[in-house]
């Protein structure tokens, strides 16, 4: 036996002591620290008339990595009906080998991850969401049911939930929506001083500002802000409690979830972000006039007073209403993508990301349809 | 460092806040032992392994890894010294978004210059002695809790590891599978020398694998040293018996 041979490295010979048999000679240091050699190399050489594989072993030290090199060794053998006689191995390694094959290994069919181009995985994607449409109709009708045992007073509100949503809602989106809501305005001004200056008529920006903000925009950007802030929020924090079964918890104790978790966060929804929208559209009448009175040259009580002749009591309603329905459709969006979420932190992030897509395009869509409808109705 | 003890905890308070879980525990687990920390439900033991495995730092006291001070080491050494832990946490841990196999395969390929066909045969190997062969390209959602744990088992395994801890191994599985795993446990302290800090209270699965352990009480909020579990039966402190015992005697 070598003892005079670096006790730090792996060693390994092969020998043929008959043209049957191949014999494997490990000695040294096999362990994960090291850079072991490929165990293919070694596999690719026993072809032929080899039908028995013998080792012998003068180690130092070994490891999983002396472990999985003989594993790949003994699976290639067997794959092989080459016999392989292991009495030469150290006895912890034969006992550990013998364990990991004591359960035997599961053949699952159709495992293993599929490749697809990029075409079939946007088709897949799109065919889903048309899939999802009973789902959510499903859903909204297990609301509606709610609402009416609420109503009814079969369940009570959750008032804590509710308060706590409001206040969430509420005065802490309210730097934001200033932010964007006085960009708007701006904007607004100035699109319309250009367009109005050709004929003259610039003072009619008041009326262009004051109806364009409390009418559609305060609404619509409300509504955008809140499906970032919030629908996002309700999804992430309903799929996290599906992925702690605390749906599930619920739904065995025969307590809707729907119920308890999703009606407060809708109320509160539909009760804030209309009051959010009169915000916001004074914040954009606010913009207009600092820009036309500084910029444009509009006097402060000139731009008030069309301000204020412009603005029926109509034009309230319709952005409260508009906000109210946002509101529900944030709500709607981001409880659905929640309580639809999977098992893993992934599906998570994956339902906040939908809960906003769904929302913005649930608001563009009620969006449409209540224009027309207002306009049909004349109001 | 030859012949200072693997762990040594010297006066270890740990607490949340003001709130004291555990005060004064000491011990010290010897070389290829495996050491088992019992009590009941919230007496502070995942606060303790939290403490042992560079989580929590304690309010008070030490922790050695081979007469070195674990919380009082600079960042590298720490580092260093984490590494030589592999842990199991009591639900499994398993990263959501990596399969079993990537999950497994992770720590090696960080840490190794091992060709990717060895890792990949190292983990399938680590998974097959948990019993979970085959299930290398499942995601953890897609195990039940007691695959997920043994699957954490191996993730714990990844790197042959000097000192394994390992946050309630039996608890959710079946009796035999149980047993398979306190077999594994044994057969890792035999070929690899393997230092084991066992968090448990099955009784079956600590008399089997024990060679010496600690008591944490939750109502003087201390530990009661037990030696080795079977004397502790016959012989020791009341309080332990009665929990042994499951309030028999
Ligand atoms: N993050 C935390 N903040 C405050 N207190 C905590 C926190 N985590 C745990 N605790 C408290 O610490 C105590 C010990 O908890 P720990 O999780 O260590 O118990 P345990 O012994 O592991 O119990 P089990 O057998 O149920 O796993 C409990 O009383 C618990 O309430
Ligand atoms: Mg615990």
């Amino acid at each position: 036996m070598p003892t005079d041979t670096d006790a730090t490295a792996w060693r390994l010979t092969t020998s043929q002591p008959d043209p049957s048999t191949m014999e494997i000679a490990f000695s040294g240091r096999w362990c994960l620290d090291q850079q072991l050699p490929t165990p293919d190399d070694l596999a690719s050489g026993l072809s032929g008339d080899i039908s028995r594989l013998t080792f012998t072993t003068d180690l130092t030290a070994w490891d999983s990595a002396f472990l999985a090199y003989l594993s790949v060794m003994i699976k290639f053998c067997a794959g092989r009906g080459i016999e392989v006689e292991q009495e030469a191995l150290p006895e912890g390694v034969r006992h550990l080998l013998a364990m990991a094959a004591a359960v035997p290994e599961q053949k699952i069919a159709g495992r293993g991850r599929e490749h697809r181009g990029f075409l079939y995985r946007a088709g897949i994607a799109s065919v889903e969401f048309f899939r999802g449409a009973p789902e959510m109709l499903r859903f909204l009708g297990e609301i509606i049911f709610s609402f009416g045992h609420l109503l009814t007073g079969r369940i009570h509100l959750r008032w804590r939930d509710l308060w706590w949503e409001v206040e969430e809602v509420g005065p802490r989106a309210l730097l934001i929506v200033s932010v964007i809501s006085f960009l708007v305005g701006l904007i607004l001004a100035y699109l319309g001083a250009d367009q109005l200056r050709m004929v003259g008529a610039q003072i009619f920006i008041a009326d262009l500002v004051a109806i364009g903000m409390v009418r559609e925009i305060g609404a619509l950007m409300t509504g955008i802000i809140i499906a970032g802030r919030t629908g996002s929020a309700f999804a992430a924090k309903l799929g996290t409690m599906q992925v702690n079964e605390e749906i599930d918890a619920f739904k065995t104790l025969g307590i809707s979830p729907i119920d308890f978790l999703v009606l407060p966060r809708i109320i509160a929804l539909m009760l804030m972000v209309p009051l959010l929208t009169l915000y916001s559209g004074f914040v954009g009448m606010l913009a207009g006039l600092l820009i036309s009175t500084t910029i444009f040259d509009i006097g402060l009580f000139e731009y008030y007073n069309e301000t204020i002749s412009a603005l029926e009591l109509k034009h309230f309603a319709v952005g409260l209403i508009k906000g109210s329905v946002y509101g529900a459709m944030v709500a709607y969006s981001g409880c659905l993508r929640g309580m639809q979420c999977g098992r893993s932190a992934e599906a998570v992030g994956e339902a906040a990301t939908s809960a906003v897509v769904t929302s913005i395009l649930l608001i563009t869509i009620s969006a449409s349809i209540l224009t027309i409808l207002f306009y049909q109705l004349g109001i | 460092m030859e012949g200072a003890v693997p762990i040594e905890v010297r006066n270890l308070t740990m607490a949340y806040g003001e709130y004291v879980v555990q005060h004064d525990i000491s011990f010290t687990v010897n070389r290829g032992e495996i050491f088992v920390i019992m009590g009941g439900n919230g007496c502070g033991k995942s606060t303790l392994m939290r403490s042992l495995i560079g989580l929590q730092r304690p309010a008070k006291g030490t922790v050695l890894y081979d007469g070195e001070d674990f919380w009082n080491v600079d960042e590298t050494e720490h580092q260093r010294l984490k590494r030589r832990l592999g842990v199991m946490f009591q639900g499994g841990a398993m990263w959501s978004s990596l399969t079993l196999a990537e999950n497994v395969a992770l720590p090696l390929g960080e840490y190794t210059g091992l060709s990717s066909h060895l890792i990949d045969e190292i983990v399938s190997f680590k998974l097959a002695l948990v019993g979970l062969a085959g299930f290398e390209d499942f995601y953890p959602a897609e195990l039940s809790g007691g695959m997920r744990k043994r699957a954490g088992l191996a993730r714990a395994m990844a790197l042959d590891p000097d000192i394994l801890i390992i946050d309630e191994p039996s608890s959710g599985l079946d009796p035999l599978t149980a047993r398979h795993l306190d077999e594994l446990i044994l057969e890792l302290r035999q070929n690899f020398g393997t230092t084991i800090v066992v968090i448990s209270h099955e009784l079956a699965s600590i008399l089997s694998i024990c060679d010496d352990s600690v008591f944490l009480d939750a109502q003087t909020r201390t530990m009661i040293p037990t030696g080795n579990p079977k004397q502790a039966l016959q012989s020791g402190d009341p309080r332990v018996r009665h929990f042994l015992t499951r309030g028999e005697a």
